[in-house]
């Protein structure tokens, strides 16, 4: 009779609703975006969506933040373009498809010795162990070229093997097709990893580790088996990633790239299950469309990082979820003046920001060009006193108007969640 | 209440042969040789738990000075002392937060001293803390849940969705009718009331069907109307159980106790049934007499 009320129900029409739109999205998205440069991104959104999935099972389900999560993926992608070698070489017969699965495996088995280290602690020590050892692996990928490649890195070729349908991997949009499957199938167990028993333990271990072991359960050994499971997933993108670009360098293992798994999936929201997705989506965008829009792309993502740890901790996630719930309560089109306005505004205050950061830029890296420096559809004189104190008029004038908005919808914010506060009371009481 | 034999005995130790009636035989229950109580393996054991000559010692401090003490299955021991008497940093020793500097513990006559927390755990001994010690983040179903999974055989398995335990689920659903959570199945463990939090500590210290619980200062904080209402509960939930608490209100003391253990500066003062107990001219001197005592016996802390 109880059964009725358990969470998971094998007919939620939300979620079949939910994961088939995914489905679909991966599905379709080529179709959409249609140029190489589209496909190339696509395929790589799919490789960061495992990776920061599999970073969130450590920071977000089991509050282990660690610093080499690119150790694992890293480690799966030389796996990986060494078994491609093997495949290529005709000493394996394994078809490519395949190839990532032996990434994820081989990243298991690294996460079995290393893991074993890691995961002996937790919290502060924890995060200092997986500094450790991803500075010892990335120190290695130099010391050992045999496998890690030195400098020029290791190298393969996807097209080769069987050729089940005529399937080469050729074409981008053929591998694409491959990334989307192991993405859906991906997401889809470490969802489905979060509803059994050990995922759940691994919430009880982040929550209060004491207490569980005063259930019977033995806290390092929960964090360790999540830890070798996340690094299978993190290896299987790795293995993606060693298809996808057809070289691996010993960059993959670095400090800069666990940085980045980190960041991204901050960004997204490490306390919801789907943030790591939108953070990767993100990250994607960052590394391949900010990039080439502007030299001072890092600085733009340090700001972005820096104001969504001061004001959004929740990351994007959060902030879906919450304006999700005013809608529910149907509160939300009370505040699209507001989002306008702060919209506006805001853009107004990185207008006037961004005109100055990219006339430091210029006039720091491209001295040599002159001073006129192209600006979205106009130019900019950067000797020129108008440029610099236009843009910091402009940037004061947001600022200013973006306050009077904030503090409106502040107070508007404090109203509605007042009035939702009381409505599920009402409801309770029912 | 129960009016045992064995006035004699001491906080000495197991006086070994003729077993003293049980509480449970008082009661009118299953004696502990029954096949309803779970027997001790071992040959020789006679006791639940049994402490020999325990001694715990921080830096220089010995906090722990030879505590013995055997309780036998069924029963109900409420460990009183003073504050800073050593009670707590008994609990922590019998369920391995804490090793023993010197001595052994005996859960059915096995050794569990030196073992870590979770293996104490899965041998039947289940602790509650003086500080709710839950998981905030999780909902009363779900708190509940974890705390049933390891008993259940479910251990760290990642093949079977939590939805399709039905043993595991329908034992939580019952538990929450024991701990009367059941209308706050959802919440979250940080939004419940203080008195609704203890109810869950209680609940998540039985929810592995512990044989042996431990109950560290379970009504602490609560008006004297909730107390009464929680002592009922306990009651009920730890019903067959051995039972030890470390308790302040002498009310609830010598209403809920078969026997009583007076600690007193890390040593058993006494430990006898609470009519003993009350009698006992040391105790008196100690503790229950004083009025440092009747102070706190009037408002525990």
């Amino acid at each position: 009779m109880n059964q009725m009320f358990y969470e998971f129900k094998p007919l939620n029409i939300g979620r079949f609703l939910i994961w088939s739109f995914f489905a679909l999205l991966l599905l379709a998205a080529p179709l959409l975006f249609t140029s190489s440069l589209d496909q190339t991104m696509l395929s790589q959104m799919g490789i960061a969506i495992i990776v920061c999935l599999s970073y969130n099972m450590l920071l977000g389900q089991g509050g282990m933040l660690s610093f080499g999560h690119a150790v694992y993926s890293g480690m799966g992608a030389f796996l990986a373009i060494h078994t491609l070698n093997l495949v290529s070489n005709g000493a394996l017969p394994l078809p490519v498809s395949l190839v990532p699965l032996a990434g994820g495996l081989g990243s298991m088995v690294v996460a079995v010795v290393l893991g074993w280290v890691t995961t002996k602690k937790s919290g502060t020590p924890f995060a200092m162990i997986t500094l450790g050892v991803g500075e010892l692996v990335w120190a290695m990928s130099l010391m050992f070229p045999e496998f890690f490649g030195g400098e020029g890195g290791i190298s393969g070729n996807r097209v080769t093997g069987s050729r089940p349908f005529g399937i080469t991997y050729g074409p981008q949009i053929q591998l694409y097709y491959l990334i989307a499957v192991y993405t859906f199938v991906c997401t889809a167990l470490m969802f489905a990893f979060t509803r059994t028993p050990l995922g759940r333990m691994l919430n009880a271990v982040r929550d209060n580790p004491e207490r569980v072991e005063f259930i019977g359960y033995d806290t390092q050994k929960v964090r360790y088996i999540a830890f070798i499971i996340a690094a299978f997933f993190a290896g299987i993108s790795g293995g993606l990633a060693a298809l996808n670009f057809e070289i691996v360098t010993s960059e993959v293992v670095s400090g800069y790239r666990s940085g980045a798994y980190l960041l991204f999936t901050f960004l997204g929201g490490a306390t919801f299950f789907f943030g790591p997705i939108i953070g990767a989506v993100l990250m994607v965008l960052a590394f391949v469309l900010l990039s080439e829009f502007t030299k001072a792309w890092l600085l733009y993502l340090g700001l972005i990082f820096l104001f969504m740890v001061m004001f959004a901790p929740g990351g994007v996630a959060s902030l879906i979820m919450m304006n999700l719930r005013v809608a529910a309560f149907g509160y939300l089109r009370k505040l699209w003046v507001s989002y306008l306005g702060l919209a506006l505004t805001g853009l107004t205050v990185l207008l006037g920001a961004a005109v100055m950061i990219e006339l430091v830029y210029h006039l720091q890296l491209n001295v040599a060009l002159g001073p006129e420096m192209p600006f979205l559809w106009t130019s900019l004189h950067a000797d020129s006193v108008n440029s610099w104190f236009g843009a910091l008029f402009v940037m004061l004038t947001g600022l200013g108007l973006f306050e009077v908005c904030r503090r409106q919808y502040v107070r508007e914010w404090g109203e509605i969640q007042e009035h939702i506060e009381k409505e599920i009371k009402r409801r309770e009481t029912l | 209440m129960s009016q045992g034999v064995d006035m004699s005995m001491s906080a000495a130790g197991p006086s070994q042969g003729a077993r003293a009636h049980s509480p449970r035989e008082a009661q009118g229950m299953p004696a502990p040789g029954g096949s309803a109580v779970r027997e001790a393996t071992s040959v020789g054991a006679t006791y639940a738990l049994e402490l020999k000559d325990v001694r715990k010692s921080f830096g220089k401090t010995e906090i722990i000075r030879g505590v013995n003490l055997a309780v036998r299955a069924g029963e109900r021991v409420a460990i009183i002392g003073p504050n800073g008497a050593g009670k707590s940093t008994l609990f922590n020793l019998i369920s391995g937060r804490f090793a023993p500097s010197s001595g052994e513990v005996l859960l059915d006559g096995h050794r569990i001293d030196g073992k870590k927390p979770f293996e104490i755990n899965r041998r039947g001994l289940s602790r509650s803390f003086q500080i709710t010690n839950i998981f905030p983040k999780l909902s009363v179903f779900e708190n509940l849940r974890c705390a049933v999974l390891w008993s259940m055989g479910y251990k760290y398995s990642f093949f079977k969705f939590l939805a399709d335990l039905e043993d595991a689920n329908e034992r939580t659903e019952e538990l929450m009718d024991m701990i009367r959570l059941d209308k706050k199945r959802d919440v979250l463990a940080t939004n419940l009331t203080y008195a609704e939090q203890r109810a869950l500590e209680i609940g998540v210290t039985i929810a592995g069907g512990a044989h042996v619980i431990l109950l560290d200062e379970p009504t602490a904080g609560m008006s004297k109307s909730e107390t009464t209402r929680f002592i009922k509960l306990i009651r009920e939930v730890t019903q067959g159980k051995t039972l030890l608490t470390v308790e302040h209100d002498m009310g609830v003391v010598f209403g809920l106790a078969d026997k009583i253990a007076v600690v007193v500066y890390g040593e058993v003062l006494a430990f006898d049934t609470p009519d003993a107990v009350r009698a006992n001219q040391r105790v008196q001197e100690a503790y229950l007499g004083s009025p440092v005592a009747q102070s706190q016996a009037g408002n525990h802390t």
